[in-house]
């Protein structure tokens, strides 16, 4: 493996955790009962066939699926098989990550699959029965599709504090069949940035087109595994203890493929899992483990994530609630879970319930933005632009969004206490305190300028308006104003040659 | 090194908000080398007159000092860094100037009002007053409104600055104003008042000449009064 250290650098954690030892391991006992009493409900024939051959108990049932019991000990080997370390390549090398289980070095990443992009017009109003006018943002919802994501991946290449970049829209193109929409969607984030991409499949007929679009870019089959310049998310539970046919038979073709892949579940407290903690990360936990322990099952040392996206339910609609506190709880006690096991955690934090931005995006945002990446996962998807759950994707709320995390990485660096700071402490107090005015200023000059100290909020406003969506838009639009850096014209020529299916309207040299 | 250059070299270490040679500079190390007070001594032992160390090389570097400024370059730190090289050097300056018979920019009384002792914004407008050429008497936190008059009497202060942070003190610049009545040295010093309570609208209800909001404000209205 290409253990790049010139990747991308996330910030290191001291990682807080809710949970003592003793619950972990009562968790982990709790989950591994699950699967040993209960099981799994699997709906792949070739899933539990191959969890029989390992040492399961499979028991067929009458609607074409079978109950799958996992004994503790497979399990457990299984999870001992998984890497530790899993590299995540990039176009750009310095753009690669390194995700160590034993190392809390948080990065943060786009998410989702939004269907809807919300385009923001800045308007002016006029008072009804005066003189005042204001500036406010209009809001237009726009369908999702390939244009709209060349565009989101355009802007999350120039957003400084994104490491990686998740398809944040649907695209929904009425002349892309679905056949081709892995391609076209796999391509058009490649194409836009040289982050690390990771998307997940519409159609496992369409893997080997994806893998090829990697390969050319990658300059081979071999060069694209040590330089995975994409990688893949399978959502193979459906809770409650379900495999689904389809998920889980991508699972298992991305392992034989030598891909990395985030093994997720994303239960609802409330409805498809226990609301309670213990039950929510018991259940999303025995998810997970039962899915690493089949890749493991397929490719002994696959390189796979802990993906857990635990969600509530809102009591009143039962619709996803992210902005509560209780989605904190349950990502840090999944966060700890992974580092349990040794396996680098794929959360999830950022997410707004709010329908445009503003303060109750800002709040639901900042909940879980500043306290799930205390715990140290590896890699935070969801982070960016996401709206009203994950349905709308803002380019304007991610760039609100970048200044947000910018926040929060300055505000998980490491202490910088030592004894070469208290003596200039000391040093300094004394100097200080010889002079008529007997302020610090003087010695923060190289602090502001270093990075040490960091700058009031991006978009703030002097006067008495709070104008920070509007300064987001425009700030965006600045940004967008870059020229993409796109694939080479041999590159995209031959992948336009070789891959079926893509539309010409996103080759930049057509 | 010759005299235009060690004006430059003053200049410099200005900009560069370096005092003497302990101080390291912004953009470089520069430890260990002369800062403004030595350089200074260095320029009157030399024969350089004081009023040409203060005109090109000290005023010169505060006004590039304020072009970083305005280019968004520089920040409030390093203008107070700069006005402290610019108060060091004065110390040394001011006996030949007095002797030159050169006057500084204006003369003011500076304050926190009675019952009052935060005197953060107070000590950097007295820094930043300095470091533009006023002559600053700054008398410290929690100063009764009759030694404040009689400290702008003694002195012949053609301006004073009130501050306070807290709005259960803020009456005392109006008490203060008001004992310049029984003295008739109202008409010779304008007043200018700021802190976090105060307004424009407080200024001129308690008949001050001013109201600085933050220290660019208050020297901008030392400037409109010395210019009056």
């Amino acid at each position: 493996m290409n253990d790049n250290a010139n990747g991308r650098e996330g910030v290191l954690v001291d990682p807080i955790g809710r949970l003592g030892e003793s619950q972990l391991e009562l968790i982990h006992e709790t989950s591994l009962k699950i699967l040993e009493r209960v099981g799994i409900i699997c709906y792949s024939d070739e899933a539990s066939s191959l969890l029989k051959d390992a040492g399961c108990e499979v028991v067929e049932r009458d609607d074409d699926a079978s109950v799958v019991r996992f004994p503790r000990g497979l399990i457990e080997r299984c999870i001992e098989l998984a890497p530790s370390t899993v590299l995540l390549g990039a176009r750009d090398p310095e753009n690669s990550l390194v995700l160590r289980a034993e190392e809390p070095r948080v990065r943060f990443g786009s998410g989702s699959e939004a269907n809807v992009y919300l385009e923001m017009e800045p308007s002016k109003f006029k008072q009804e029965d005066g003189e005042a006018s204001i500036e406010y943002p209009v809001y237009r919802r726009l369908r999702g599709n390939v244009e709209l994501l060349c565009e989101a991946a355009h802007l999350c290449q120039q957003l400084e504090n994104l490491d990686f970049f998740i398809r944040t829209v649907n695209i929904q193109d009425s002349d892309i069949d679905e056949m081709d929409k892995d391609a076209n969607k796999f391509f058009a984030s490649l194409n836009n940035t040289s982050k690390h991409v990771m998307a997940g499949l519409t159609c496992l007929e369409s893997l080997d087109k994806v893998i090829r679009i990697g390969e050319i870019i990658a300059g081979g089959e071999k060069e694209l595994r040590e330089n995975p310049v994409l990688s893949f998310i399978t959502c193979i539970a459906k809770s409650p203890l379900q495999f689904v046919e389809d998920t889980t038979g991508k699972m298992m073709e991305i392992v034989r493929r030598g891909m990395p892949v985030v093994i997720s579940s994303s239960p609802q407290g409330g409805s498809t899992a226990p609301i309670q903690e213990t039950g929510m990360v018991s259940q999303i936990n025995a998810e997970i483990i039962a899915g690493i322990t089949l890749s493991q099952v397929v490719k002994p040392g696959a390189p796979v994530l802990y993906g857990s996206v635990p969600v509530r339910a809102r009591m009143d609609d039962l619709n996803d609630l992210y902005g509560a506190p209780e989605f904190c709880w349950y990502n840090i006690d999944c966060i700890q879970m992974a580092r349990r096991y040794g396996i680098p955690c794929y959360s999830t934090a950022g997410v707004g319930d709010a329908k445009v931005p503003g303060v109750q995006a800002t709040v639901e945002k900042l909940i879980s933005h500043a306290v799930i990446p205390m715990a140290g996962a590896q890699y935070v998807h969801y982070a960016f632009g996401l709206l009203e759950k994950t349905n709308v994707f803002s380019p304007d709320q991610a760039v609100l969004d970048d200044a947000q995390i910018g926040i929060v990485k300055h505000m998980l660096k490491a202490p910088d206490v030592n004894g070469e700071a208290a003596e200039a402490t000391l040093s300094m107090i004394e100097e200080v305190m010889g002079t008529s005015h007997k302020l610090y200023a003087r010695y923060t000059r190289k602090s502001m300028r270093n990075g040490t100290v960091f700058p009031p909020y991006q978009f703030e406003t002097k006067e008495s308006e709070d104008r920070s969506v509007l300064e987001a838009h425009r700030r965006r639009l600045e940004l967008m104003e870059v020229p993409p850096r796109y694939l080479s014209r041999p590159v995209v020529e031959r992948i336009y040659k070789e891959i079926a299916g893509l539309v010409d309207r996103i080759n930049p040299y057509s | 090194m010759k005299g235009d250059e060690l004006l430059q070299e003053i200049e410099l270490n200005v900009v560069q908000g370096r005092r003497n040679s302990s101080d390291e500079g912004l953009d470089e190390d520069l430890s260990g080398t002369p800062g403004v007070t030595e350089l200074v001594e260095d320029a009157l032992n030399r024969g350089i007159g004081a009023k040409g160390i203060l005109v090109d090389a000290i005023s010169s570097g505060m006004t590039e000092v304020g072009e970083r400024y305005e280019k968004g370059m520089y920040f409030l730190p390093d203008m107070l860094a700069a006005a402290e090289t610019v108060e060091a050097a004065m110390e040394i300056l001011e006996p030949y100037l007095l002797k030159a018979g050169i006057e500084s920019r204006g003369k003011i009384v500076l304050a926190t009002v009675k019952g009052d002792l935060h005197d953060i914004g107070k000590n950097i407008v007295g820094l930043m007053l300095k470091g533009t050429g006023y002559s600053v008497i700054d008398l410290g936190n929690n100063v009764d409104p009759d030694d404040i008059v009689s400290a702008v009497v003694e002195n012949e202060a053609n301006m004073l600055g009130l501050s306070a942070l807290l709005t259960t003190t803020m009456h005392q610049m109006s008490e203060t104003i008001e004992a310049f009545s029984g003295v008739g040295f109202r008409d010779k010093v304008k007043v200018m008042v700021g802190g976090a309570p105060i307004s424009s609208e407080f200024a001129e209800e308690i008949g001050a000449d001013g109201y600085g909001k933050d220290a660019f404000e208050a020297l901008k209205l030392a400037d409109d009064f010395t210019d009056i």
